[in-house]
């Protein structure tokens, strides 16, 4: 298919192409073309977002929920430069998006024109790759390249920049099929014998763990099934990264919980002590790791990633495999099967008699209270009254962050969506928005704090717009409650600017915006107000007014090892030491 | 005690800190990267030297196929073996990347740089300046009756001799390209 014409029409035919069914955008000076091509047509949605960084955490969640990428379409200059913080959002947690900006005209690009900035400059550091196109011939190619590049290998966020007159200019359109094929094709098969020799670890290990990432996920769904075969079939136990969650079901027999910073006592000492680690799709984070020279000193450690730049860039490891997690994951399975499905019978009972003994320090307990509500109690009361919807979740950023990912249980992959490697607060409303409009039946909940969701709380009138029913689901601590909580262990109790002050009244701005507030601080109440939520047709914001100063625990301070952690019990003032206050 | 056959000790440091700088010696490469020859190629890789902190000590970029807008970038860099490892995987990771060649470990390579040279001065220190030029077969491409711009070509290390030489001559001026190289062989 060759035709004819402008190029603001090309962008329109080659989202269809690609089979593109929403955009997220916000309109200006340097796109208009472009909108004037969407209002011409009926196949691909507009998303009218309020700010353009919440058209790219939308974006995410649609690409996290879907598998397929999220699409951007903001203006030059200040359109660009608000799109930065969710490129490097989804850039840190590959995340597949293409996100097209409108440019001024190629003849005034470096003369400092009206909302112009250097928008592949700035953002070359913040995108998987990107593109300044001159020549409308050039155009179709480029958005087809995007596509692919966006979503081939390691996904991640990929941007089109595109001048103004390139958009009015006419130029030949070919489709994706006759697009010159990428030379960039990242291997996806593991090396066989890499994988026969994790096969014979595997068959020998007294004390394996599977270390699993959000490369599972993005692996497909396949791959979560793969891993819950293997899992399975082994007995081995399985740990996962916040990004991974989902990837293996909470209610499988080998679920160790999440591990990390804020992770359960049992899958950190499994870390700490195994003999084999089978890292598949994570990539050793700070949070993961805690002090490098003591994490995991004793064991073999086994690498499968699809990014070859993962590999040996914090944790030297034994036996790395480059490829996906899934085409990894069935040739380890069909070696495994055929050298005779063998595992350390001996060495796993007692290996996990010995987690047995660590789970039964019910590393998550929390002093319950009559009186008010404490956020766990919120979130147990949140997955009794909703796990067994069609259910989404998006976080912000901070204590009920990592509330959440403790409490939530996830069956599931795409279904839970966080910003994880960059901790962006002010990603959960947007990103819960996006999330809903892939998924117009499911319930979509957006675990919050405060302070995160102010953020981005103009995204409201978004989904109010466009009838996305979202809830949420605010923990108010009237703190910036992650930071409260270092600076009483870290700074001697000084809560420097970690005090929410003058917050809303949350009831009366979900009037304003036009949706349903409630409110509750009475825990007795708590289960009824969840339900009037959860039958309300259309958003609701929940202010559920929670224990201010509550500690968010385990916890691996930074600089200590997977083995020293703090429990909700212990006394923790001046628990971190010097070396460690420097870490972030 | 594991059963798992692997050496004794092979394991038991596996994981440590690879930009630890006691760890592990530095070492400099000559790394070739053969990249599309399109609009901020040369941007995208010296972002990522300098995003995540690598060294550059060379630089050199030039169109090598007209028709198949390939370029070819000569860095010479130093790390640890770690540290080079990850500047290689960075590196194959972009997008316009086709190749990475690691030019002082995947065999014998030949490295050149060319360098100007301006030396003034007159009387006997002119003299030594042009004796010592014809010694380094460098080659006078301009002359004054008070100055010399020598043109010499070689390795990083001859070239940073012939500097120490014509320091006290009178040297005031400098215009090196960088290093390129190619392996050896076919
Ligand atoms: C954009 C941004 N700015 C600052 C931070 C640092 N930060 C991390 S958590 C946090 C507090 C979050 O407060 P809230 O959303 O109320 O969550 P809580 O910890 O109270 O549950 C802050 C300021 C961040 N992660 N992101
Ligand atoms: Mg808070």
């Amino acid at each position: 298919m060759q035709q004819q014409m402008t190029g603001a029409r090309m962008v329109v035919q080659a989202l269809k192409d690609q089979g593109v069914e929403v955009v997220f955008g916000y309109p200006g000076g340097a796109v208009l073309p472009i909108y004037d091509e969407i209002f011409q047509q009926n196949d691909i949605r507009h998303i009218l977002v309020r700010h353009e960084q919440g058209a790219v955490h939308m974006a995410e969640g649609y690409a996290r929920s879907t598998g397929k990428p999220g699409v951007v379409l903001v203006t030059s200059g200040p359109g660009a430069t608000n799109a930065v913080t969710g490129l490097t959002d989804a850039l840190m947690d590959s995340i597949p998006l293409v996100v097209l900006t409108g440019q001024v005209p190629t003849f005034m690009i470096g003369t400092d024109g009206f909302q112009e900035a250097d928008t592949v400059g700035i953002t070359r550091p913040c995108t998987k790759h990107n593109w300044l196109v001159k020549d409308t011939d050039r155009l179709a190619e480029t958005l087809h390249q995007a596509f692919h590049i966006a979503k081939a290998g390691r996904p991640g966020p990929v941007l089109i920049d595109i001048p103004k007159d390139v958009q009015f200019a006419t130029g030949t359109y070919a489709g994706p099929k006759q697009a010159r094929l990428s030379h960039y094709q990242p291997q996806v098969k593991g090396d066989i014998d890499a994988i026969t020799r994790l096969v014979e670890l595997i068959e020998q290990a007294e004390r394996p763990v599977f270390y699993t990432g959000g490369g599972v996920i993005n692996s497909g769904p396949g791959a979560s099934q793969l891993l819950c075969e293997l899992a399975d079939a082994t007995g081995f136990p399985v740990t996962s990264t916040l990004m991974g969650l989902g990837a293996y079901p909470a209610s499988g027999k080998g679920w160790l919980g999440m591990l990390g910073m804020h992770g359960l006592y049992e899958a950190n000492l499994a870390m700490h002590g195994c003999d084999l680690m089978i890292n598949l799709g994570a990539r050793f984070d700070d949070r993961i790791t805690g002090r490098i020279a003591d994490f995991s000193p004793r064991s073999i450690k086994a690498h499968v990633d699809i990014d070859p730049s993962s590999i040996n860039k914090v944790v030297r490891v034994d036996l790395p495999i480059v490829g996906d997690i899934g085409h990894v994951l069935e040739d380890l399975l069909k070696v495994w099967k055929a050298r005779g499905r063998k595992v350390n019978r001996e060495g796993l009972a007692k290996w996990w008699s010995q987690i047995e003994q660590w789970k039964l320090k019910n590393c998550l307990a929390y002093k319950g209270s009559t009186t008010t509500i404490k956020p766990q109690y919120a979130l147990e009361r949140l997955e009794a009254l909703t796990s067994g919807h069609d259910r989404y979740v998006t976080t912000e950023v901070g204590q009920h962050q990592m509330w959440a990912a403790q409490f939530l249980r996830f069956e599931a992959p795409n279904r839970w969506m966080t910003s994880g490697g960059l901790g962006t607060m002010g990603y959960g409303l947007p990103a819960s928005i996006g999330v809903q409009i892939a998924h117009p039946e499911a319930l979509v909940i957006n675990v919050a704090g405060e302070a995160s969701w102010l953020m981005n709380m103009q995204e409201m009138g978004t989904a109010i717009q466009f009838r996305a029913p979202v809830k949420q689901f605010i923990l108010n601590n009237e703190r910036l409650g992650m930071v409260r909580q270092w600076q009483q262990l870290l700074h001697g109790g000084r809560y420097s600017q970690s005090w929410s002050e003058s917050l809303p009244d949350f009831v009366k701005l979900a009037e304003a915006f036009g949706c349903k507030g409630i409110r509750c601080s009475d825990p007795a109440l708590l289960d009824d107000a969840i339900a009037e939520m959860l039958d309300h047709d259309g958003p609701v914001i929940f202010d559920c007014l929670v224990e201010k100063h509550e500690n968010c625990y385990p916890m691996i301070p930074s600089g200590k090892a997977h083995n020293d952690m703090l429990m909700g019990d212990a006394g923790v003032e001046g628990a971190i030491q010097a070396g460690g206050a420097v870490l972030v | 005690m594991s059963a798992l056959n692997i050496k004794q000790g092979s394991t038991s440091h596996s994981a440590y800190e690879l930009r630890d700088p006691h760890a592990e010696t530095v070492e400099t490469h000559t790394l070739a990267v053969m990249v599309d020859n399109e609009a901020g190629v040369l941007a995208r890789v010296i972002g990522l030297f300098s995003g995540r902190g690598y060294n550059i000590d060379s630089l050199t970029v030039a169109e090598v196929d007209h028709k198949g807008h390939r370029s070819r970038i000569t860095v010479v860099t130093r790390g640890t073996p770690g540290v080079i490892e990850q500047i290689k995987a960075q590196l194959g990771r972009l997008v316009p990347v086709h190749e990475v060649h690691d030019l002082t470990v995947e065999g014998p390579a030949v490295e050149r740089e060319l360098a100007l040279f301006k030396v003034a001065g007159t009387g006997e220190k002119r003299v030594e300046a042009l004796r010592l030029a014809d010694i380094f077969r460098a080659n006078v491409v301009d002359s004054t009756l008070e100055s010399f711009v020598f043109e010499i070509t070689g390795t990083v290390e001859k070239i940073d001799a012939f500097a120490d030489l014509m320091r006290p001559l009178g040297l005031i001026d400098v215009a090196r390209t960088g290093v390129a190289a190619l392996a050896r062989g076919i």
